[in-house]
């Protein structure tokens, strides 16, 4: 479904280059939600970045549905998959309510029978329709974090891009938008990418995860193999023995 | 070590007057404190920060502080005036907050405000001061500390930012140190090392550290005592190494409800919130 093949992303701060991704490859199968895991900086983001079009990337790189694809999107590319961001209080408008947040992209793509599907998505993710003219800050964090999975949602796309969903929540509503995220993912079939630096969260959602640094992909395992420790490189050692928790002997 | 506790809290009660009344954000706390690392885990909203202001005085205005008993070193906390505050904040209490971009200045370089605290509490020469501020740069293993104390805080990354605000609360050696959140803006690795660096303090100082967060997992694994807040209140307190055989029900569901790498689950359990917790 999604093919990334020897992609670069790199940016420019005055006259310094910086690499942010360095030659990473991989393949999603349909279906498949794959894992990225690394810390700030690593270039997991903006591998989600380039895959959405918004981050330039230097050579043709990307496959979708074994198609090329370039930084230049048509409508039906843009609508084929759809994003989700790390922090619910900055994604959503401040001054539009759910509805006018629902039916933007409904609008955007000319989709008809915009009432019905507004409060059939607010349906699927759980909220209630009183929560239907609330503005954002009418909302609690997990259900702000619903509404922009129900805007990713609308237009039923095949592909879905998930960047730190859970990141800014408290475990319980994590535990809740998880299990959303992987109830819906399986009645939409969506194929989709979890960018992660909590190894419990990726684990628990995906089958194959990539660990990045540098902006390399340092290591691709299945979930199996990173649940038995079995990684081969010292960064993923790492990474596994600090999600353990703290200890006096790692250094 | 000493016999008396650093800390002593007793019924401890914040609230903040609201359009809708009262909200109390702290009710009832009662715990004390010895030379240990004491940490208090909960979610957002639940009072651990509240509770970690409360015992510095920094509670803002219109909020109420009430408690039977707050005592420090023997010292009672309670009604204190303003200029006793500012002598023991910083000197014998100190506060680590969670992000180091907006909890220093700016616009000060790093090793003025890093000395500022100690000249603050102590009449000393600007040499002194600044040899101090030097070595305690090197004491949170800052490699390079004659660059660092010329650097402003945006020329620092996550991680040594957060050693910086750890070198300028420790300046004065101060007998309690509160961290509130002091490594959820740090990457996994990095965030070990911070960790490493209170240890340190606490067992070669003998320290007493209460240690906020809402990570159950590093809790556990680095404190020495746990107390579990919700709504305000201290619904359980154990050992850290037993947290996982935690008896109260929102504990429990805590545990149950962070995805965990070695005990996979089809789907996690939610925390189904009891009314009874909060009577």
């Amino acid at each position: 479904m999604i093919e990334v093949s020897n992609l670069s992303v790199t940016f420019r701060n005055g006259r310094r280059p910086i690499h942010a991704v360095r030659g990473v490859s991989f393949e999603v199968a349909d279906g498949e939600t794959f894992g990225i895991v690394g810390e700030s900086g690593s270039g997991k983001s903006t591998i989600l970045k380039a895959i959405a079009g918004l981050a330039k990337t230097e050579l043709p790189s990307l496959k979708i549905n074994g198609q090329d694809v370039g930084s230049k999107r048509s409508k039906a590319d843009r609508r084929l998959m759809q994003f989700v961001f790390q922090d619910p209080y900055g994604s959503l408008h401040p001054r539009q309510t759910v509805d006018d947040i629902l039916r933007e992209p409904l609008l955007i793509h000319g989709v008809g029978q915009i009432e019905e599907k507004v409060s059939e998505a607010l349906a699927d993710v759980g909220l209630l329709p009183q929560h239907r003219f609330r503005f954002p800050h009418q909302l609690s964090g997990g259900q702000r974090q619903r509404v922009a999975i129900a805007r990713a949602l609308i237009l039923k796309p095949r592909i879905l891009l998930l960047d730190e969903p859970t990141s800014a929540l408290d475990v319980s509503i994590q535990a809740e938008i998880l299990n959303l995220i992987s109830r819906l993912r399986r009645s939409y079939q969506l194929t989709s990418i979890l960018v992660s630096h909590d190894l419990g969260v990726v684990a628990h959602l995906c089958g194959r995860i990539a660990i990045m640094q540098h902006g390399l992909l340092v290591e691709l395992l299945d979930v199996e193999s990173l649940r038995r420790g079995e990684a081969k490189e010292a960064y993923t050692r790492e990474l596994l023995a600090a999600s353990r928790g703290y200890s006096r002997l790692v250094e | 070590m000493s016999m008396s506790p650093l800390l002593e809290v007793e019924n401890l009660n914040v609230s903040f007057p609201g359009r809708g009344g009262l909200t109390h954000a702290v009710r009832n706390a009662t715990f004390s404190l010895g030379r240990e690392r004491l940490g208090i885990v909960g979610e957002s909203g639940s009072g651990k920060s509240t509770t970690g202001r409360a015992l510095l005085g920094l509670i803002p205005r219109p909020g109420i502080v009430s408690a039977k008993r707050m005592s420090f070193a023997g010292q009672n906390l309670m009604g204190l005036p303003d200029a006793e505050w500012l002598a023991l904040r910083g000197r014998r209490i100190s506060m680590v907050m969670q992000d180091p971009k907006y909890s220093l200045n700016p616009v000060i370089k790093v090793g003025l405000q890093i000395q500022e605290t100690y000249r603050l509490h102590h009449r000393t020469s600007a040499e002194d001061a600044r040899k101090r501020a030097m070595a305690m740069l090197e004491a949170v293993k800052i490699r390079d500390p004659d660059l660092v104390y010329h650097l402003y805080p945006h020329q620092l990354s996550g991680g040594m930012g957060q050693r910086v605000m750890i070198a300028m609360m420790l300046i004065a050696e101060p007998d309690l140190l509160i961290a509130d959140e002091p490594t959820s803006a740090l990457d996994v690795t990095v965030q070990n090392q911070v960790l490493r660096i209170l240890d340190d303090l606490v067992r070669d100082r003998g320290m007493g550290l209460i240690f906020i967060s809402h990570n159950l997992t590093i809790v556990s694994s680095f404190c020495d005592r746990v107390l579990v807040m919700y709504g305000g209140r201290i619904v359980e307190e154990c050992q850290a190494n037993d947290l996982q055989k935690a008896k109260h029900p929102y504990t429990r569901a805590l545990i149950k409800a962070a995805p965990s790498l070695e005990h996979p689950v089809g789907e996690l359990a939610v925390v189904t919130r009891d009314p009874e917790w909060l009577k």
